[in-house]
């Protein structure tokens, strides 16, 4: 009954450093559009070819852009509480409106190579951790270095020249082809084949540390006493790997995975960007660009609040698990 | 019987001076002793290499997309818009080294002045840091540079500041282990009784010895800050004037289906120098690791 009490306690807590959090960045969000040179009423004189100065502060007073500080950052905190992150002028479209439309396609990427960097890493790790010398084990620490010193977009090029140049069975770009027809299948097909170079090129980053991790902590575990105790048992080495040691030998991968997530968007930004993945990393690419300041304040403020509410999850999940992950932090 | 004090000094004739001994264990591993004289290369490429060269990076010189080895030359060929492959390699690396040592600066002076910190202090200077520091770890840091470097323009300070600024967390981190570590040592007790006061038990007698594990991150951090600029300027979040490694491979991404050689071979730069800094990384951690010596 205790420990009911004290999760509860415990979430509050957290949800509490989250909230504050999340303030802090909207705050800063809005301290960075202040700051920046050039203000939404000279992004709409530019776009429209200039005007008078007379219209300028016309457009300023309508905007509310003549306030004080303080007054327009409660109405832009006041705005992002009802989900209004402001109006892209580049894509004529309200910033919340293109976040959602794109963020499928994120999800759908950065949620596969994640799956595929953990399953492949931790598998990997295993391997490698039963026989610390092998031919795997040095595979590992060869990932480990290439996944570490290599950078992500040149790995992706180098995955377009390989398999969709010398041999050409991946599609160089997008998500989907235009020309194929068909049902659910052949469309999903066209998605999967659309999805594996810039999958594998995503997870590279995450699948190094994953394996590396998973090697040391089994081989942790491998020589704990409960290991030697369920060996001495009788247990067979396989039973004892994938029963016993596996199990407690995850939770630290899974920790590592769920402090990824703002790597693992930045390197979405990068990987979209070389695969013209249709996700919200080319929009911030884009909006970069197009000097889109609305939108890319936009995709920070939602880019971070999606990692804040991810770690608060992780927290609370590595909790309910593992009784051994408690105290404060 | 022989004097104690004799004996005191032979022992620390004997003892050899920690460098000597730091080199020692580093020489032990032969991957980072070839990356140390691989890197050194490298260094002295960015040093001297533009100058006995002597092409001009910026030089319109031959027909574009020149392939490697058509033209002896041109021998890393040339790019979109006819310039010599190989002198912006040379001249890229001045750049590509001198924003990540200085950025890696950046990140390693703010994570361990706010490390040192909250290691040091309890109460409401380590909460209120803390916060701090869990802020810049949510923001996700390439699009926080991005931001920075789009709002505030591409200058190399801006972007050595943008990079540095978001960079700094796992120094402090790793601080502030060591810290709370030796903050409990008898000799730091022993010091604050004979009336050290805080800034110096801080910077005088606890960092010293926190080096260790700082001295490689700040390592590492070169590594990890080169990539990162790599990252900005492949997406074009650079200044146009100068030539570096990223920089290249941005320019001439539109180009890679018919040229792929302009976006591979500046890579190999950026990732044979970052594969070079993590295993001097992993040396310095042999050769500074009191744990790892017992072996």
């Amino acid at each position: 009954m205790d420990g009911a009490v004290n999760f509860l306690r415990v979430t509050l807590i957290r949800v509490f450093y989250a909230v504050i959090l999340l303030i802090a960045v909207l705050i800063l969000n809005f301290s960075l559009m202040h700051m920046a040179p050039g203000d939404v009423a000279d992004t709409i004189a530019q776009a429209a070819g200039g005007i008078d100065a007379e219209a300028l502060e016309q457009i300023r007073r309508e905007y509310g852009l003549d306030q004080p500080f303080l007054v327009q950052l409660g109405r832009y905190i006041g705005n992002v509480l009802r989900f209004d992150l402001g109006y892209s002028f580049f894509y004529s479209d309200k910033v919340t409106s293109l976040i959602l439309s794109r963020l499928p396609a994120t999800l759908l990427l950065v949620i596969t190579a994640q799956l595929l960097a953990l399953v492949v890493g931790v598998i990997l790790g295993v391997f490698s951790a039963r026989k610390p010398n092998g031919i795997l084990s040095h595979f590992v620490t060869f990932l480990a270095l290439f996944g570490y010193s290599a950078p992500v977009f040149w790995t992706g090029l180098l995955m377009l020249v390989i398999f969709s140049l010398m041999i050409p069975i991946f599609p160089v770009a997008g998500m989907r082809d235009v020309t194929i027809e068909g049902g659910f299948f052949a469309q999903a097909f066209d998605i999967a084949r659309h999805l594996v170079l810039p999958m594998i090129t995503l997870s590279s980053i995450f699948l190094a540390l994953y394996s590396r991790l998973a090697r040391a902590t089994m081989m942790e575990v491998l020589g704990s006493d409960y290991v030697r105790t369920a060996k001495a048992k009788g247990l067979t080495n396989r039973q004892v790997v994938y029963k016993h040691a596996l199990k407690n030998s995850l939770s630290p991968v899974i920790t590592l995975a769920g402090l990824q997530l703002s790597a693992v968007v930045s390197g979405a930004v990068l990987v979209e960007t070389v695969f013209s993945w249709p996700g919200l990393g080319t929009l911030a690419f884009q909006s970069i660009l197009a000097r889109d300041t609305p939108l890319i304040l936009g995709i920070l403020f939602f880019s971070a609040l999606v990692v804040i509410v991810g770690n608060l999850l992780t927290d609370l999940a590595l909790r309910l698990v593992d009784p051994r992950v408690g105290g404060k932090k | 019987m022989s004097d104690p004090v004799t004996v005191l000094e032979e022992e620390i004739e004997k003892a050899r001076h920690p460098f000597t001994e730091a080199w020692e264990m580093f020489r032990r591993n032969h991957a980072a002793l070839v990356a140390l004289v691989v890197l050194t290369g490298v260094v002295i490429m960015a040093i001297i290499g533009p100058a006995l060269y002597g092409r001009d990076p910026y030089d319109m010189v031959w027909t574009p997309f020149t392939r490697p080895g058509e033209n002896w030359d041109f021998i890393l060929g040339t790019d979109y818009l006819g310039r010599d492959l190989l002198a912006m390699i040379i001249s890229g690396t001045r750049v590509s080294i001198i924003i990540g040592l200085a950025a890696a600066f950046v990140s390693v002076f703010i994570g361990v002045t706010v490390g040192a910190l909250v290691g040091f202090y309890r109460g409401w200077v380590e909460e209120v840091l803390m916060r701090f520091t869990e802020f810049f770890q949510v923001l996700p840091t390439l699009l926080f540079s991005m931001v920075i470097v789009a709002l505030f323009g591409a200058s190399l300070p801006m972007i050595v500041l943008a990079i540095g600024v978001v960079s700094w967390t796992a120094v402090a981190r790793i601080t502030r282990a060591e810290f709370l570590r030796i903050r409990e040592l008898e000799y730091v007790t022993a010091s604050r009784a004979s009336g050290a006061r805080n800034g110096k038990l801080m910077f005088r007698v606890i960092l010293p010895n926190a080096l260790p594990p700082i001295i490689v991150q700040s390592a590492l951090m070169v590594g990890s800050a080169i990539l990162f600029e790599a990252g900005l300027a492949f997406l074009g979040l650079t200044d146009p004037n100068v030539v570096s490694w990223g920089q290249i491979i941005g320019s001439n991404r539109t180009y890679f289906l018919d040229a792929s050689f302009t976006v591979t071979i500046p890579g190999v730069a950026i990732f044979v120098t970052v594969l070079c800094i993590s295993l001097v990384g992993d040396g310095l951690n042999d050769a500074l690791n009191p744990k790892l010596r017992a072996r």
